[in-house]
Order: structure tokens, then sequence, then C-alpha cells
């Protein structure tokens, strides 16, 4: 028992270093561009947080690419995710497995092919190109949520609404979908926080466009900026509020 | 009879289980009247559900027609049938409050707002759910559940209403409370019922005719009264209360009596046009054998003499379980009206009488 909490408390402190070591050198009062070193305590990178300008533009361009990959991951995700759940068809047990290979597929290699398809095709590289390598990676992601609280769900309610006369539009609107809304939810989010962090598929699909991980490879040489940390904390914390609000949602459920 | 509000000709329904094909319900014909309450009765995988499925369109006949008010309805999709179903687990919308619940068919059928308010808080009423309107499904205990169920579907005011084991869930009293009720406001509402159970209890209490089913097909259907009477094949009376079972051959027919003899003085008697000769099943429910220590003087009547095995009281009655020359042993129910005390113990030795019209012969099955 003494044993159990110990080692429950290593996990939580491995889990939890790495994040606490960013928050802290955000607050580092640091002279140049080395932020390895801890020089006391300031607040001056909150205030200048967007004096890098490419930084900055790096920063935009990832969060709308994950915003654009959430939302149609979502929409995709979940029709496939509630047809895999709801009916059996031809071809469902391949499309079943083809979504548990992209989740496992190396991303090396996924980026390497994506990049030769895309080359072949003829098309530009760039934010576009970006997006739908991300969408492609996440759709499984939000599939998988989506499929396995359909099957939880109970067939009646459908034929219910079905039998007090809801169309199948009106019943997958009425019904289903506010039941599936909690999945919807956390498989986007799970697509969202996929995308932002993205290196490796972004790396082979960006062209000239760099997005807030591509920035912080390159800068990684030269020594990362403060403003680095700073960003990195603020997104954590909207991470963190989301999954709070969420579960407090759900408790009151 | 009415007017036919359910009609099934020639239904029939395969499943294909693991590439084997197996018969849900076969040759099914059916008429209910308009405004009946109809029981489908019996035991488990005899194809209740599967019946109850095709008339609301969940499930599509193998071979076969299906009729509501005379229109053939088959291949009709469920958001188009003007019948609907009270589901065994209720089915309720979670995410949607007990009136929200209610509502749901009106405003599919674009019912204007204040008519909705108007039938909603009409409906609550007749299920004694006034106040409960703003609460979640979760938020409501069983037999509330059950009754916004049930308002939910009779608020659309359907041609017939489909009953799939609605009180399954129940506890004893509740349930009985909940059988009231029901008959209650199908007499008020005068919609069609179609009820699904396996209590028999509750098929023989709350039915205008019971269609009792086996392995897919239809035993026996009937009124209540005839069911439990005059049930015809061994099946049904075996599955509908208590019922003993005498097999025999027709020594002779006196009077359209037959008379089947099991020794001198042990005999009973048959109403049947059977000729002599025949080996018959006789059927006699256990609550008309009257049981005695002396010798009966009676002669029109069946007697067999035997020895009591065994004897258990409850409460409304007194089960006797004895040994004849007949066969297997049989049951015979006392009411306890006026006894005080046990008519016989273990190992007494009694007589069992009982009038000939009280004996059924029953088909083979
Ligand atoms: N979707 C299905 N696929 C395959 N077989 C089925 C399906 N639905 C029902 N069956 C089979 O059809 C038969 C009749 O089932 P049904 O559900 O109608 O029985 P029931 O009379 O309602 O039984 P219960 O009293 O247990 O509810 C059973 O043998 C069952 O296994
Ligand atoms: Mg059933």
């Amino acid at each position: 028992m003494r044993l159990l909490r110990a080692y429950t408390w290593l996990v939580v402190a491995w889990l939890t270093l790495p994040i606490v070591v960013m928050i802290a050198f955000g607050f580092n009062d640091t002279p140049g561009r080395y932020n390895q070193t801890w020089d006391g305590f300031t607040l001056k990178w909150y205030g200048r947080v967007f004096a890098l300008d490419d930084l900055t533009r790096a920063l935009w361009i990832s969060l709308g690419i994950a915003l654009a990959s959430m939302l149609l991951a979502g929409a995709l995700g979940t029709g496939i995710g509630y047809a895999l759940g709801r009916f059996r068809f031809r071809g469902s047990g391949v499309v079943n497995l083809l979504m548990f290979a992209t989740m496992s597929s190396p991303e090396l290699v996924m980026g390497a092919s994506l990049l030769t398809l895309f080359v072949s095709a003829g098309v530009g590289l760039g934010p576009v190109t970006i997006t739908i390598a991300h969408v492609m990676f996440s759709i499984s992601f939000v599939a998988v949520v989506v499929r396995a609280r359909v099957l939880t769900l109970d067939r009646s309610l459908e034929e219910a609404a079905a039998d007090l006369g809801a169309s199948p539009w009106t019943t997958f609107w009425r019904v289903t979908f506010p039941l599936i809304l909690p999945a919807v939810g956390s498989g986007m989010l799970l697509a969202f926080a996929l995308s932002i962090d993205d290196f490796v598929v972004t790396n082979f699909t960006a062209g000239t466009t760099t997005t807030f991980p591509l920035w912080i490879w390159g800068a990684t040489r030269i020594g990362l900026p403060p403003q680095v940390n700073v960003m990195g904390t603020l997104i954590f914390l909207v991470g963190v509020l989301i999954a709070v609000v969420g579960s407090v949602r759900a408790r009151r459920q | 009879m009415g007017e036919a509000a359910i009609e099934l000709a020639g239904v029939h329904k395969e499943f294909a289980v693991h590439g084997e094909r197996v018969q849900a319900v076969r040759r099914l014909d059916l008429t209910v009247a308009q405004g009946e309450f109809f029981s489908l009765l019996g035991p488990s995988g005899c194809g209740k559900t599967t019946t109850m499925r095709m008339i609301a369109g969940f499930e599509e006949p193998t071979g076969g027609t299906v009729r509501l008010d005379g229109q053939d309805v088959t291949g009709v999709a469920p958001h188009k049938r003007d019948v609907n179903m009270v589901f065994q687990s209720y089915a309720l919308f979670p995410h949607l409050t007990a009136y929200e619940n209610v509502a749901f068919g009106l405003e599919r059928k674009r019912v204007a707002r204040g008519e909705i308010r108007k039938r909603v808080g009409e409906m609550l009423d007749i299920v004694s759910l006034t106040g409960m309107d703003k609460r979640a499904p979760r938020e409501l205990s069983g037999g509330q559940q059950q009754r916004v169920a049930l308002a939910r579907a009779l608020v659309n005011r359907p041609r017939a209403l489909l009953l799939d084991e609605p009180l399954g869930a129940l506890d004893l009293k509740l349930r009985q409370q909940m059988q009231t009720e029901l008959k209650r406001i199908q007499r008020e509402v005068g919609i069609t019922f179609v009820y699904v159970t396996h209590d028999q209890g509750e098929a023989l209490t709350m039915s205008d005719r019971i269609a009792v089913m086996r392995a897919g097909a239809i035993e026996q259907l009937g009124p209540p009264r005839a069911i439990y009477e005059r049930p015809v094949t061994r099946f049904v009376a075996g599955f509908i209360g208590t019922s003993n079972i005498i097999d025999g051959t027709v020594e002779r027919v006196d009077d359209g009596v037959a008379v089947l003899t099991y020794g001198p003085g042990e005999r009973v008697l048959v109403p049947t046009t059977a000729a002599a000769g025949t080996a018959l099943e006789v059927s006699v429910r256990p609550e008309k054998i009257d049981l005695s220590r002396e010798q009966p003087a009676g002669t029109g009547c069946s007697m067999l003499s035997g020895v009591v095995k065994d004897v258990v009281y409850h409460g409304t009655s007194t089960n006797y379980t004895v040994t004849t020359a007949a066969g297997p042993d049989l049951v015979v129910f006392d009411q306890n009206a006026r006894d005080a005390e046990d008519l016989a113990g273990p190992g007494d030795r009694v007589h069992l009488t009982w009038s000939p019209q009280h004996s059924y012969p029953i088909g083979v099955s």
C-alpha cells in the first residue's frame, strides 16, 4: 500500500517535472538568448510574448492549422466512427483495420509518403498540405473514440426516435449526436493536440511554411528565447482549462 | 369484433445467425380489433418481440403482409407508421427532460407550440406525473420512467400502442399497481393495445384476447377464460396456470361423455366425440377437483382415489399432491375459505371428484 502510494507520486513527478521546468523558465530573468540557467524571477517575458514577429506568425499558423484540422477531422471522423459503430457494411472490417493501421504507422514513413504523393500530384506545399496531412492522421483517433461511444449507445434510443416519427436525419441530430457529443469533443481535442505539436509529418509537408514546432526546432541551434516557454505555458493552461471544464460538466451529467 | 386495427397475414421472419437460418416467427395470421387489449404470451424466445417489431417496422418480415387499418405497410419505415411502441428498457432519451421526452413525437408532427404544451400537460396528468416535467429520466424512479415512456407513446394518439413487457423491470407491488393503471388508461383513451408479456397472470387479468405463442407460431388464440378453461394443447395447458394431464383410452361413450377407467370405481369422464378405443389426453385444472377423505356418493362425476404425497400451505389455498392409479401425480388446490385445518395429511387415503365438464381432451403437440 505504501509502496503503491510512493509509486504513484513517482509517476506524477515524472509527468509534471518537464512541465514545471517549462513554466519556470518562462519567468527566468535571462540576459541573453540562452535560457538554460536560472537568473532570477521576472514577468517581463509575459509582457513581450509577441515581441518576436516570426515566432508569433508561426504560432498563429499552427493554431490555424490545428483549428482547421480539428474541425475537419472532427466532422469526417465522427461520420466514419458512427458508421463503423452502427452498421455492418461491405468493407467495414477493412476500414476498421485501416483506422488502427494509420494510428500505429510510423510518422516518418507517413510523412515521406505524403511528400511523394503531394509532389507527384503537383500540389504546392504549404498550410493546405499540412492541414490535409494532419486531418489524415487525426481522423482515425476521432473515429475510434466516436465508434467506442456509439457501440455503448442503446440501440433502442434511436428506434424510439424513429418510432415517434423522426426521420433518420432528425434522429441523428436530435438523439444520437447529443449523446455522442462528449466523445466527439474529446476526439476533436485529441486532433487539435496532435496537430499543434506535430513535427515529423509537418516537416515533410510544410514547404517553406514555418509552424510553431518547426520554428522551435530551427531556433534550438541558436538558443530558445523565453517567449517559447511563455507560449508553451499558455497553451498548457488552455488545455488544463478545457480538461477541467470537461470533467466538471461530465460530473454534472 | 370491430374493424381490424392490425392484421398480420402469413407473416414469417428468418434471421441468419452465423450462416444458419433461424425461424423467429412462422406463418403468423393475426387480427387485432380496434380498441382491443391484445396480449402475446409465451416463453422466452418464442418470437413475441420479433412479431411486435414487425408491426412497428423495425424488422421487415421475410414473407407475408402487415396491415394497419387495412393499409399494407409492409416495407414502410417505422417513422411513417402510425403506431407507437413502449420499449422494455423504456428507451427514454437521457439528455431530455420528462416533458421533452413526451413532447418529442408531437414536435416531429409539427404540432403547434401551445397545443403541444396542453397535450403533454394532460398526458402527464393522466399518468400521474404532474409536476415532474423538468426531471431528467435518471431522476425518476423505475415506475415513473415507465409512465413517462407510456405518456411519450400515448400523447401521439397512435392507432395502436405496442408494449413490450413494459412492467418487466418493476417489483411486484408496483407491477400490480401499473397493471390497473394501464387498463384504466387504455379504457380512457380507447387505443388498441398489443401487449407482450411472459407473465400469464398479467395476460389473463388485462387482456380482451390472448395469443399463446410457441416457437414462432400461435398455439392458441382466444379470450382469457377460453385459454385458461379450455387449453387446446398440452403446451398451453402447462404454460397457463397449473394443469393436471391424465392419459387414458376411451372405454365406452355414454351420451357424448367418454369414460376412461383405471380400476374398479376409478374413472374419468370427458365430454368428447371420440370413439371407443381412442387414446386421449385429458386436462383438469387443480382448483376444479374436490378432495375428501370419505368415499363420495356421486355418480355422474370423475372419481379417483389415491394417497396424499405432499401438502403445501399457500395462504389463500392449500395444494395437495396425490398419487392415483391414473398416472402422474395430480395436483389439487383447495381454497382455504372455511377449513381451519388441512383436509388431509401426507399418507392419508383420499378421494378426488370433479364434474365431467371440467375435463378437456387436449391435442397432442
Ligand atoms: N436480430 C436477431 N438476429 C438473430 N436472431 C434473432 C434476432 N432477434 C431475435 N432472434 C431470435 O428469434 C427468436 C425470437 O426472439 P424474440 O426476441 O422475438 O423472442 P421473445 O419471445 O421476445 O423472447 P423474450 O421473452 O425472451 O423477450 C429467438 O430465437 C431469437 O434468438
Ligand atoms: Mg422479447
